[in-house]
């Protein structure tokens, strides 16, 4: 075999070895997976504005429909929205819940929201500071009502449309 | 004020069969250049040896489809380029020297893929993995202890971290790494609360109390009577670096790192001062050119000549003489293959040794437990360790010491467990990228 050819082979085994390397690098570019933090639409954006908090109100059986969010209104989260699906919602400082909070007054896993027979609730999970739902503190699985705001420590949540 | 969304992840198995082909055609076209070089043709016998490797891994593949399909799409081919290109360079190696060394190590990948695929098989979720957290102790800790009894235990080229059934030789030590980074993980995951927050501040470090500082001390000790005992440095290193880089993740304290590395300078100058076989190793990275140490340092000397002659694009598969190296086919094929393929073709093994390691600690990331988090940062630390050890020894840029290049280097035992780390990571991965986790845990 000729000079030659054994250079080109050798040059060429060099170019497969980055090929590999490329090709996987340009797989990492499109695989994504967890979750994606995009910055809020600037308000007046239909849909997508921050609506002023909600007041809280009493069990309003009219306005209940199904909630498709979980919003932060205050805390130092406040503004996160969280889409709701059928899983249940995790609150509280542990790292595995799904909602992580960073707030002193809340506990490693303080409450936990979740969908029964179309409706959502919320249950303390034996939190030091308890969870209150309105004025009322949660003692049992309650169920929440769009809009009422749920306070876990220093963070208030409420569902929305 | 941000928008929190899951982002749809897909299966990517497809992805991994196309990245797998261009894996083994790395495998097989080295086997072809190499039967080149050595007798002007293509070896006769190559499409065994591309094919029983093929057959392995794509075993691997059609398993991850079954039990793991959401698995990480390139830790498998990356594994696979590598594992592929180390048995082509060992076989150049036997050519040279008239050993039979790659059908060893083919039969070794053999039974590393078996491993592989039954932990992925009976392992269908990580998480049963922390009930063995002070099984994996006693039994990681046992093995580690396991070469220093009489009979089984051998003495090899001064380390005693081999054991021996008959003709069989094994590196217990090996098997001890994955057990021991199980039970950091599953130690530190309910530990690390009051590791992390008790404590006081000072010079902007968090301090921990000084009970606290305990296993931090134990694994210490016990890295040093590895070394002490068993003369091996190498695995010393690997497990105090190991449980630090753990502590760490697991805490985010950076006083733990500080606290650990100044442990570590300190017992590598008292392991200095005292010990005559760290000392050589020590004379052999800063002189290894001095009359005095020539003979000692001759296999670094060889290695660094090595990777000279085979400057920016190598001398090509076969055409250089790795094989006057000592060794050249486990402790520094990193010096054979800079030799043969350049540093183009160094460059592009240690990237996929970072793309794999970042895989892995991707994992950790996505991954929703705590101990799965733990668990793959301890193992992809495990891999970037003994790269960063191996790599940086026969440079010169640290002294040498036992460990070798994952799935790279000549060895049993070490190709087995890495084998398992990567099912591990695969496993841990899948958890992770799976779109919706079946409920809530905590």
């Amino acid at each position: 075999m000729s000079e030659l050819t054994l250079t080109l082979l050798r040059l060429g085994y060099l170019a497969l070895l980055w090929i590999l390397v490329l090709s996987v690098v340009g797989v990492l570019r499109s695989d994504l997976f967890g979750t994606r933090v995009t910055r809020r639409p600037a308000p007046g954006t239909p849909g997508r504005g921050i609506p002023a908090p909600a007041p809280p109100r009493g069990r309003d059986t009219e306005d209940r429909k199904t909630p498709r969010t979980l919003v932060v209104t205050e805390g130092s989260l406040k503004g996160t929205s969280l889409a709701l699906g059928q899983a249940a919602i995790l609150i509280g400082r542990a790292p595995e819940c799904t909602l992580v909070l960073e707030d002193d007054y809340s506990s490693n896993r303080h409450a936990r929201l979740f969908l029964d027979a179309g409706t959502w609730l919320v249950e303390d999970l034996g939190s030091t500071n308890g969870t209150y739902l309105g004025r009322s503190k949660v003692e049992s699985p309650t169920p929440v009502d769009i809009g009422t705001p749920v306070r876990v420590g220093r963070t208030v949540l409420e569902l929305r449309r | 004020m941000a928008v929190v969304t899951a982002v749809e992840t897909r299966p990517r198995r497809n992805v991994e069969l196309v990245l797998l082909v261009v894996s083994l055609g790395i495998a097989v076209g080295a086997y072809v250049l190499v039967g080149i070089a050595a007798e002007g043709r293509v070896e006769a016998n190559w499409t065994w040896v591309g094919g029983g490797l093929a057959v392995l891994v794509l075993g691997v593949h059609a398993v991850l489809r079954v039990v793991a399909p959401y698995a990480d799409p390139v830790i498998l081919p990356i594994t696979t380029a590598i594992n592929g290109l180390g048995l082509v360079v060992i076989h150049r190696l036997d050519i040279a020297e008239e050993t039979n060394l790659a059908t060893r190590q083919l039969l070794w990948t053999a039974i590393g893929v078996g491993a592989a695929v039954a932990v992925l098989w009976l392992v269908r979720d990580h998480r049963i993995l922390a009930r063995y957290t002070w099984t994996a102790a006693l039994l990681g800790f046992g093995l580690l202890l396991l070469p220093l009894l009489p009979f089984i235990g051998r003495n090899i080229r001064g380390a005693r971290i081999w054991i021996g059934l008959g003709p069989l030789s094994f590196q217990p030590g090996e098997i001890a790494k994955i057990l021991l980074a199980l039970f950091f993980a599953g130690y530190l995951v309910t530990a690390r609360d009051s590791l992390a927050l008790v404590g006081r501040r000072f010079l902007g470090l968090q301090l921990p109390r000084a009970r606290d500082l305990g296993p931090i001390l134990v694994a210490w000790v016990l890295s040093l009577g590895v070394l002490v005992f068993e003369r091996d440095l190498g695995t010393s290193l690997l497990f105090f670096g190991l449980f630090v880089a753990v502590l760490y993740v697991a805490t985010e304290r950076t006083s733990w790192i500080v606290i650990g590395m100044s442990l570590f300078v300190a017992g590598a100058v008292l392991a200095w001062r005292i010990f005559s076989h760290v000392q050589r190793r020590v004379d052999i990275w800063l002189h290894p050119f001095e009359p005095g140490t020539f003979e000692n340092a001759f296999q670094v000397v060889q290695g660094l000549y090595g990777m000279a002659s085979g400057g920016l694009l190598g001398t090509g598969l076969g055409e250089g003489r790795p094989d006057i190296i000592p060794f050249a086919e486990s402790d520094f094929i990193f010096t054979a293959i800079g030799e043969e393929l350049g540093l183009t073709g160094i460059f592009a093994l240690l990237l996929l040794y970072l793309i794999l390691v970042e895989r892995g600690l991707r994992t950790a990331i996505g991954a929703r437990d705590g101990f799965g988090k733990l668990l793959a940062a301890g193992l992809s630390f495990t891999i970037a360790l003994q790269c960063f050890v191996v790599a940086g020894g026969v440079t010169r840029v640290i002294p040498l010491t036992g460990l070798v290049m994952p799935f790279l280097a000549y060895g049993g035992s070490s190709l087995l467990s890495n084998w398992i780390v990567v099912a591990i990571l695969l496993r841990i991965s899948d958890a992770a990228r799976r779109p919706a986790p079946a409920e809530v845990t905590g």
